[in-house]
């Protein structure tokens, strides 16, 4: 190959890599300040608490550094008790977290299946053209506007089993004979948890697929309808492959929020067992037993289980996230 | 959210005034010092009124900085704090529990207690409650012990007498219920209590352990006792109330939901702190003038009796404060007498100081206040001196445990054995 370069060629070349690695050098500097920022809020913070789960560090040796090195032990350990038997003990011999695993996972699968469904619904009757639409456009985003702890705490009421409206709307109907306890009795905690964060969240994916829905060309739908397409061909074979790398950035937005949930499980339902997350039993430990220890254990475990997740999201959904095939 | 009520004018007559007395030359003036404090009822409507004699006198400026109501939520923070030595907050409002776990954070207050007479006037539990190791973590502010709550109407009504033991009350509480819901009242329950998974759990339920004789989950000598039959029939006993005297709901209930069932004239027996009595006596209230208080119920086990939570708030000198002469001055100040019987007057909290409750003036105001003499003979407190620095953890592990037994997840004899396991790897690593 380079024999069939000519001498001119050859010097255009070299001149182009010197301007493009001129080019790279100014790009580092400008993004340097940006890389600075990034290390010191987030690489430094995740780095010490991947630290702190190897020692035996509490809320009293955070900051005078007495905490020692004990490797894996807030992983896993064992201790044989008096009695002879091996007691085993960590995070991951810990029932309590394996359920906060198995209920964050459910909470995520379920929250951002039926997100993305109603999200897309949504998003279709807002992309069609109709009186009003500019104010329906911004009334629906309402809920997402609203700090989760205060409509946790604005739910937490409604849901009240004594009190609350939505018992009362359901006996009015006489759907049920009597009142439901919904975030107290452990089998129903986990549905009001949903029912609040899909009322919540809802908007936020149909506002992303809006935007996903407005991209496409107007002249694709004309066509399919001058051809006599049905309309349901036409949302299956056109609107949804379209709408496709905005469905799943939306999606993965979704899934790492909900995976990482806190806020509305720890006002809405404290310490119940059937919602309690990953998230709260970190907070639990790190904030209210000063347990860094352990605490920071389950926070690197989450981060490794989201880090999973993503992967695998992005490798099974083929999802661009670098924009580079499009 | 800082209050300061301070006007310039109002120091410089205080330094005139301070001056003209000679009243505190020891002291250093115009310094200002910050409170950290929850932020729960009157409390910080009250502050400025109640902090201003002080201010007065000496000259120094106090600044409340109001924090969240959840005491364990005000721990996690206050901890980091003073982990990281922070110097910001010279005084510390902190609850009956957390002295043993914070104690080396703090200025040992017991030589500035004697000398200012505090040790006498108190009630020795409290005093005992915030020492450790010879040395007064905090000085009492106020103190809180549960009653139980009835309806004098209803009770009378259907010919029933208070009820002393848990017996008696679930009895009444189920005839009554019945009762009154033949004749139309569908929303009456017999009894409301606490039963979210919180701290308020742990100390309904050390209430039904001790008062059924079943000891008080870890012994002053650092024994683990939980695991018992009269502590697992105390357990059992509470379960069997879900669904049928006390609505399902209870077990997702803290303080303030159970007050709303009993206030709006809907429940017969109430466990409550004392704050729900002025606040059930408001022009708002259905029960205004209908109800009264007295011991909680005895089991019946051996050695039953009565048994109350020992709740309360102190005041603690931060040892990382750069002001810590002024601060324990003003600890001292809220501590005494004239503080506790403003507060009492102002915000309805209990006094710590005995005589106080022989105080014509505070009896007129709060008759009910003699009332409570009896319930604190049987306070008891929580483990938080045998437990340390792992009490929150024990506290979690115990109403976790509890939580399931009443919400019918776990029988109480199995739900006890596995939390003596737990308590055992935790307190013996």
């Amino acid at each position: 190959m380079t024999t069939t370069v000519t001498a001119p060629g050859l010097r255009a070349a070299r001149q182009e890599t010197g301007l493009q690695q001129q080019r790279a050098r100014a790009a580092f500097w400008f993004l340097a300040p940006m890389l600075l920022m990034l290390f010191f809020v987030a690489a430094w913070p995740l780095f010490r608490s991947i630290m702190f789960s190897f020692t035996d560090a509490t809320a009293n040796t955070i900051f005078n550094g007495q905490s020692e090195w004990v490797g894996f032990d807030n992983y896993l350990t064992w201790r044989v008790r008096d009695n002879g038997d091996i007691r085993w003990r960590g995070v991951l011999a810990d029932p309590d977290w394996w359920n906060a695993v198995w209920n964050t996972v459910r909470f995520a699968f379920v929250s951002v299946t039926l997100e993305t469904v109603l999200g897309l619904l949504v998003a279709l009757v807002l992309n069609a053209e109709f009186k009003g639409r500019g104010f329906v456009r911004a009334a629906i985003l309402i809920p997402w506007a609203i700090p989760t702890i205060v409509s946790a705490r604005m739910w937490g009421w409604m849901l009240n089993d004594q009190f609350g409206i939505i018992n009362d709307l359901l006996l009015q109907l006489n759907l049920i004979d009597s009142p439901i306890a919904w975030t107290a009795r452990p089998d129903t905690a986990m549905i009001a948890v949903l029912i609040v964060d899909i009322w919540k969240t809802t908007p936020f994916m149909a506002l992303l697929m809006l935007a996903g829905l407005q991209m496409i060309p107007r002249d694709m739908y004309e066509s399919a309808k001058i051809d006599g397409i049905h309309p349901v061909k036409v949302f299956f074979r056109v609107t949804l492959p379209l709408l496709r790398p905005a469905l799943m950035v939306a999606v993965i937005f979704r899934l790492l929020d909900a995976l990482r949930i806190f806020d509305l499980i720890y006002v809405l339902t404290p310490r119940s067992e059937g919602t309690v997350t990953m998230s709260v039993l970190s907070y639990l430990n790190l904030q209210q037993f000063g347990d860094y220890g352990e605490g920071s254990a389950q926070s690197t475990l989450l981060f490794l289980i989201i880090a999973v997740f993503v992967v695998l999201y992005i490798w099974l959904g083929r999802v661009d996230l670098s924009g580079e095939r499009s | 959210m800082i209050h300061r009520t301070k006007a310039i004018a109002l120091r410089s007559s205080a330094l005139a005034a301070v001056a003209a007395l000679g009243a505190s030359g020891a002291f250093a003036q115009g310094v200002e010092v910050t409170i950290v404090s929850g932020a729960v009822g009157a409390a910080v409507a009250n502050f400025d009124a109640l902090v201003k004699p002080w201010e007065e006198r000496t000259g120094n400026d106090a600044v409340l900085v109001p924090m969240p109501a959840s005491t364990t939520d005000q721990f996690g923070q206050y901890r980091l704090w003073l982990a990281a030595q922070n110097g910001d907050i010279d005084l510390y409002q902190t609850d009956v529990i957390w002295a043993p776990q914070l104690a080396e954070h703090f200025v040992d207050l017991m030589p500035a207690a004697q000398e200012a007479g505090l040790i006498e006037q108190n009630f020795p539990s409290i005093i005992e409650s915030q020492t450790v190791e010879g040395q007064l973590i905090a000085i009492p502010m106020f103190t809180d012990a549960p009653a139980l709550y009835y309806r004098t109407d209803l009770l009378e009504k259907h010919g029933a007498s208070v009820p002393t033991t848990w017996e008696e009350l679930q009895q009444t509480a189920q005839t009554i219920q019945d009762a009154e819901r033949a004749e139309g009242n569908s929303e009456i329950w017999g009894f409301v209590w606490q039963g979210n998974a919180y701290e308020g759990l742990t100390c309904d339920a050390l209430e039904w352990i001790k008062s059924n004789g079943g000891g008080q989950i870890i012994e002053p000598d650092g024994t683990i006792s939980v695991n018992n039959e009269q502590a697992a029939a105390a357990l059992d006993m509470a379960a069997g109330w879900v669904g049928t005297i006390s609505p399902e709901g209870v077990l997702a209930y803290q303080e303030e939901e159970s007050r709303g069932l009993w206030q709006t004239g809907n429940a017969v027996f109430m466990r409550n702190w004392p704050y729900a009595y002025f606040l059930s006596n408001g022009a708002d209230s259905a029960v205004a003038g209908k109800f009264d208080v007295a011991p909680l119920p005895a089991g019946s086990g051996e050695g039953a009796q009565s048994a109350a939570t020992l709740g309360g708030w102190n005041m603690a000198v931060s040892k990382y404060s750069a002001n810590q002469e002024v601060a324990i001055d003003l600890a001292l100040y809220l501590g005494s007498a004239e503080a506790q019987k403003q507060r009492a007057l102002n915000e309805g909290n209990l006094p710590t100081i005995q005589s106080l409750y022989e105080d014509p003036e505070i009896l007129e105001a709060y008759p009910y206040f003699a009332r409570w003499q009896e319930v604190f003979q049987t306070a008891v407190p929580r483990p938080s001196a045998p437990t340390q620095q792992n009490y929150n953890e024990v506290s979690t592990m115990f109403f976790t445990a509890v939580h399931s037994v009443i919400s019918g997840e776990e029988d109480a004899a199995t739900a006890l054995e596995d939390l003596e396991a737990d308590l055992e790897d935790l307190l013996q690593e």
